[in-house]
């Protein structure tokens, strides 16, 4: 359970007052998200569970808030989806637990949250890193209703054994098309992580999709 | 952090480490502070989404010289957590002088729990081996590198391998290992022998022996490199396609020896040379001295 006692600290609906609380053991619950992270982005369409108590301004997910309070600070300038940015409670907590910069275009982004995968931008608005420099690429935390690892796309790739399967609920029309151009963009890309209610999986750029 | 602060947290050999008492409250857990783990675990999530591929990463000093593993450090001390049990070895052996002075920071830094079994393990920190026993997907393998660009001999400037990468210009490697043939009749390189992740980069293995290649090769566990003075970190993901170069006419192949294990009696492990007395005598052993220990004990 990571942060576990968080809902003592209650919560600010209404974007007034003090910012909704981090994690109360910042040191090894961000650790302990890391290692979720780096598990989730090693094989790529595993789904991995995540027992949160993190009490997190709507629209965040406990998932996309300790991703967000684990990954970012001062050096990620992060993007924020429209549904997102009008949420007075959310910037505020962000800039409260991580300081990090919210930026305007997609292209600055080093991090981005889409609260609601409808308002995915196109993948390619993002920056991708360059040929000597792929890792100056932008990490997308896309918040999605449900993930389904037994159906789906088909990945193949790195830190898949055979193959995996992966569902997302509400992800936009073209998404997986998208993927796979970004794929062929390898070793430029971004790559992504979905979060669901207490669930992450990740799908880095060195995945191949066949829809 | 101060040079005082640093000079301090050297383990000290003489100190008694209170196992269950606690990481030492003078530090933060694992040593590093939560910036510098933010930036490593960012630049490790960017290595294992572009396999084979070195992330520049902003390296700190650490309690310790360069060449005593401190990127391989750096990258432990960024995933380490109180649940996890670790293992460290330097040319497959648990106690060499580098080995029990990283296993020590780490048990003053976290308190974690420590073992020299293989298979009990989740993260391994390496020096010049990976272990004979096959790792699982919950384990974790670091390895300290010293020097991360496979092409850097080749090329001194940065810029050029940079973009040698980039356009999978690697038509130079592989002359060079064909001049060794030219020479030697077959490839002498046997450490730091160079490999392909994923069908794209050339990596560098570290100083392990080329008998060690062929574990990497769909390896179940996730690798991590670090290397600490020249601040790359890069990363094999589970299960990915590791190939050692090699020629149709000369297909790349492992070091064998003659003789077993005088030890074990293995006859599938890497061996070391050890020299047993002062008139020059010497026997073949097991360099991974876990797996040797145990063998002993299964035959027993
Ligand atoms: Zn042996």
């Amino acid at each position: 359970m990571i942060g576990a006692d968080a809902k003592a600290a209650g919560s600010d609906l209404n974007g007034t007052g003090a910012p909704n609380a981090g994690f109360d053991n910042p040191v090894l619950q961000s650790q302990a998200m890391y290692r979720k992270l780096l598990g989730a982005m090693a094989q790529p369409g595993r789904i991995l569970s995540c027992e949160l108590s993190l009490d997190v301004p709507a629209p965040l997910w406990p998932t996309t808030a300790a991703a967000a309070l684990t990954l970012l600070d001062f050096d990620t300038p992060l993007w924020l989806n429209p549904g997102a940015a009008a949420a007075p409670a959310l910037g505020n907590y962000l800039r409260f637990h991580s300081g990090c910069p919210l930026v305007e275009a997609t292209g600055n982004a080093a991090f981005a949250i889409i609260s609601d995968p409808a308002e995915l931008p196109p993948l390619d608005s993002f920056a991708a890193g360059t040929d000597e420099y792929p890792d100056r690429s932008a990490t997308l935390l896309i918040q999605v209703e449900r993930l389904d690892d037994s159906r789906g796309v088909i990945l193949r790739g790195p830190g898949i054994e055979c193959k995996q399967t992966l569902q997302a609920k509400g992800l936009p029309q073209g998404f997986w098309q998208q993927v796979q151009e970004n794929h062929a963009g390898f070793p430029r890309g971004v790559d992504m992580i979905f979060c669901a209610q207490n669930q992450i999986a990740a799908l880095p750029r060195s995945t191949q999709v066949e829809v | 952090m101060t040079q005082a602060a640093q000079q301090a947290a050297i383990p000290d050999e003489q100190a008694e480490i209170d196992a269950g008492a606690g990481p030492d409250p003078n530090y933060n857990f694992a040593y590093l502070d939560e910036q510098t783990k933010r930036m490593i675990r960012r630049a490790m999530l960017k290595a294992v989404a572009i396999p084979g591929y070195q992330v520049p990463f902003a390296s700190r000093e650490m309690p310790m010289p360069y060449g005593w593993g401190t990127g391989g450090v750096q990258v432990t001390a960024s995933i380490i957590g109180p649940d996890d049990v670790l293992k460290v070895i330097d040319q497959g052996a648990d106690d060499t002088t580098n080995a029990v002075s990283i296993r020590q920071f780490f048990e003053r830094t976290t308190d974690v729990e420590t073992t020299t079994r293989t298979e009990d393990a989740s993260i391994i920190q390496t020096r010049h081996r990976i272990p004979e026993k096959a790792l699982s997907e919950d384990q974790i393998l670091v390895y300290q590198v010293p020097i991360p660009e496979p092409l850097r001999f080749l090329e001194p400037r940065e810029s050029e391998t940079r973009k040698m990468h980039a356009l999978g210009e690697y038509g130079l490697m592989h002359v060079k290992l064909y001049e060794d043939i030219a020479t030697h009749g077959h490839i002498a390189t046997t450490y730091a022998y160079p490999v392909k992740v994923n069908g794209h980069y050339i990596m560098d293995p570290s100083p392990t022996p080329k008998f060690d290649n062929p574990k990497m090769h769909r390896m179940p566990a996730l690798q991590l490199f670090g290397a600490g003075r020249e601040k790359r970190i890069y990363a094999i993901p589970p299960h990915t396609a590791v190939y050692s170069l090699d020629f149709e006419d000369h297909p790349f192949d492992v070091q064998q020896w003659e003789q077993p294990c005088e030890i074990c009696g293995a006859t599938d492990t890497f061996l070391d040379e050890v020299v047993t007395d002062d008139r020059g005598g010497r026997m073949f052993v097991c360099s991974d001295t876990d797996h040797c220990t145990r063998d002993q004990e299964a035959a027993e």
